[in-house]
């Protein structure tokens, strides 16, 4: 299977740990990865927010190169995943959002014929690959590892955007593949909620708060590792997890995993080879639990 | 056929430890009972709720009024999000046999399912939901205004007051300062009609601390309005105003600016510099505030590339910018 591959920026910047574990999945699973290397930030909400026209032209410019190569658009970030089916979502209900936006694009030798599917690797695994084929290629299954699934607010909201009016499960596929590799799936609240990295700059105690409280309510419903598919709730969870634990007066320690590298772990690749020795949580102590060293 | 529905039974005269932070606030005081009802299949929340009330434990505490979600009195926790007890089937929110019903962990408890609305009503107040007039009144007539600038509030006016949004609000249940969805939303309603006279002072009171810029996005509020007000979207509207009328010198302006100006130069967010810059750099506190968690991620080998790169391809982006990128052209 092959798929236009947009990585983000987060992937290439503070998180090269989250772009080389894809690519190592995705070398086990024969998905071809057509990595767009000309396509902008989606602006993460943040543009789209002040100014919905540049973020439209930007993002539609992205689902075009898409497109062009005939596959669908596949992330590995909530927060792309999000803005990125808002603009599909949008530009295919509304032609005349549509039209102004190839209008833009004119000149770019790009036009939007409004078709991408924006699929994150998360969907991709449960939907495309499925899960009988994710067993398949299980070699080291991670029995006794207690994982709370942290989805990222905007691959679930607003649900319209997302398709989970016609798929619900998609709420659930964290589990089910926590599951399939042999780890037990905790139960809490906190996993559909926020990690409150948008509002870092704003107000960074509240920020540090929201990431703060789901950490420790996993914690205390016995969470060895948390596990999400988006690079920023990564980047608040784990890199500011120790600032989280100074204003929460309690201390947390919880390692953050990526989606690739929890289920790299299971195909079998070495946690070196996945850089979770390159994690701000240190992540030896959840390893040795499976009998693997970091 | 029959249901279970687990309630979430509180008294206040049961004194809760002091913990924080919510759901675990009450945890001393709060119990979870479990009662099975018999009621048709499209059965909603709330008539098991009544059924129970009725039949069963007359002591449950429950707040509703029409049963048809016009008042907003039965908003509470199904399940862990806000939604109206009158509108949500039983069968839709069944999970591994049973419902499980709560007053939100972030209001105030009264007893049982019954929360104390006294917060969203504070915040109603603070942003002076009614119309300041303009002077002078159209003499011998009413204040005309077109059709067109009226549609624009129709999504707030559906508003019921229940309090979903602010329930489930991911900021406020941290800060209870927060000026919160419902009543931001209220604010723009009121910010937006052109019949009003303090527009400008409007803006420069919710861009201050705890008002737009302290939402953080998620979007529950969005989920869980049963009427559709996307309460987020009209924050948004607000953000945009404020900066458009000057009001900039906070971080989340910086922020998008700074967000901008990077996407444009390189086609790419440039992580090294955003979160400075968003600071502002002269806000030493912020700055310094920033640095051990900056110092852990170069140490874990985190630190994005110090070069920071431009996509080829980069003149698209930037004539998408001089196009329509407006005030970040």
């Amino acid at each position: 299977m092959k798929v236009a591959f947009w990585p983000g920026c987060v992937s290439k910047g503070a998180c090269p740990e989250l772009y080389v574990s894809t690519h190592k999945v995705a070398d086990a699973l024969g998905l071809e990865l057509v990595e767009l290397e000309e396509a902008p930030c989606t602006g993460a909400g943040v543009l789209s927010e002040q100014n919905p026209a540049l973020a439209d032209s930007l993002n539609g410019l992205t689902l075009a190169m898409a497109e062009r190569q005939g596959a669908d658009l596949m992330t590995i970030c909530s927060t792309c995943q999000g803005v990125l089916s808002g603009t599909q979502f949008h530009l295919a209900n509304d032609p005349a959002r549509l039209a102004r936006v190839n209008e833009t694009l004119a000149s770019s030798g790009y036009e939007y014929r409004g078709t991408t599917k924006v699929k994150h690797l998360l969907w991709i695994l449960v939907e495309d690959i499925g899960l009988d084929r994710l067993a398949s290629l299980v070699k080291h299954k991670l029995t006794g590892l207690n994982v709370a699934p942290f989805y990222g607010c905007y691959i679930l909201r607003p649900e319209e955007y997302l398709g989970l009016k016609e798929r619900p499960e998609r709420s659930t596929y964290l589990e089910q593949i926590i599951a399939l590799i042999g780890a037990t799936p905790v139960e809490y609240l906190g996993k559909s909620k926020c990690c409150g990295f948008p509002m870092l700059t704003m107000n960074r105690e509240v920020s540090l708060k929201m990431g703060g409280k789901h950490i420790l309510e996993a914690k205390s419903k016995g969470a060895d590792v948390l596990v999400t598919p988006c690079p920023l709730c990564h980047l608040n969870l784990d890199g500011q997890q120790p600032d989280a634990a100074g204003v929460m007066k309690q201390p947390l320690g919880v390692p953050i995993l990526h989606l690739p590298q929890l289920l790299g772990l299971a195909f079998g690749f070495a946690p070196e080879d996945l850089r979770l020795n390159h994690h701000v949580i240190n992540t030896k102590a959840a390893l040795e639990k499976v009998e693997l060293k970091v | 056929m029959k249901w279970t529905i687990v309630v979430g039974r509180y008294d206040k005269d049961q004194p809760a430890g002091s913990g924080y932070p919510p759901p675990f606030e009450s945890a001393a005081a709060k119990r979870y009972q479990t009662f099975e009802v018999d009621l048709p299949e499209h059965a909603m929340v709330l008539d098991a709720l009544i059924q129970v009330r009725e039949y069963q434990d007359e002591s449950l505490a429950v707040r509703c009024a029409c049963r048809s979600a016009i008042c907003g009195s039965c908003a509470m926790w199904i399940n862990g999000h806000a939604n109206l007890a009158c509108t949500s089937k039983l069968r839709d929110f069944t999970v591994d046999g049973k419902v499980t019903v709560e007053s939100p962990p972030s209001m105030p408890p009264i007893r049982d399912l019954v929360c104390d609305m006294t917060p969203f009503w504070q915040k109603n107040r603070q942003v002076r939901p009614w119309l300041e007039g303009k002077e002078p009144v159209p003499a011998g007539e009413e204040y005309r205004v077109p059709n067109a600038a009226m549609e624009n509030l129709i999504q707030e006016v559906g508003c019921i007051s229940c309090g979903a949004c602010l329930m489930d609000c991911e900021s406020f249940a941290v800060n209870q300062n927060f000026l919160g969805p419902a009543a931001l939303a209220k604010a723009y309603r009121y910010t937006a009609d052109p019949r009003d006279a303090e527009t400008r002072d409007r803006l420069k009171t919710y861009s201050e601390p705890d008002g737009v810029w302290d939402c953080t996005h998620c979007y529950e509020c969005v989920q869980q309005c049963p009427k559709g007000v996307a309460p987020l979207e009209q924050i948004l509207k607000l953000r945009r105003m404020a900066v458009e009328e000057g009001f900039t010198n906070n971080a989340g302006t910086r922020h998008a600016y700074a967000f901008a100006e990077s996407v444009k130069d390189s086609g790419r967010l440039n992580e090294l510099t955003l979160m400075p810059k968003s600071f502002g750099l002269l806000n030493i506190r912020a700055q310094l505030q920033s640095l051990p968690a900056a110092f852990n991620m170069a140490r874990a080998g985190k630190l994005p590339p110090l070069i920071h790169k431009k996509i080829p391809g980069l003149a698209r982006i930037k004539s998408i910018f001089a196009k329509v990128g407006g005030k970040f052209k």
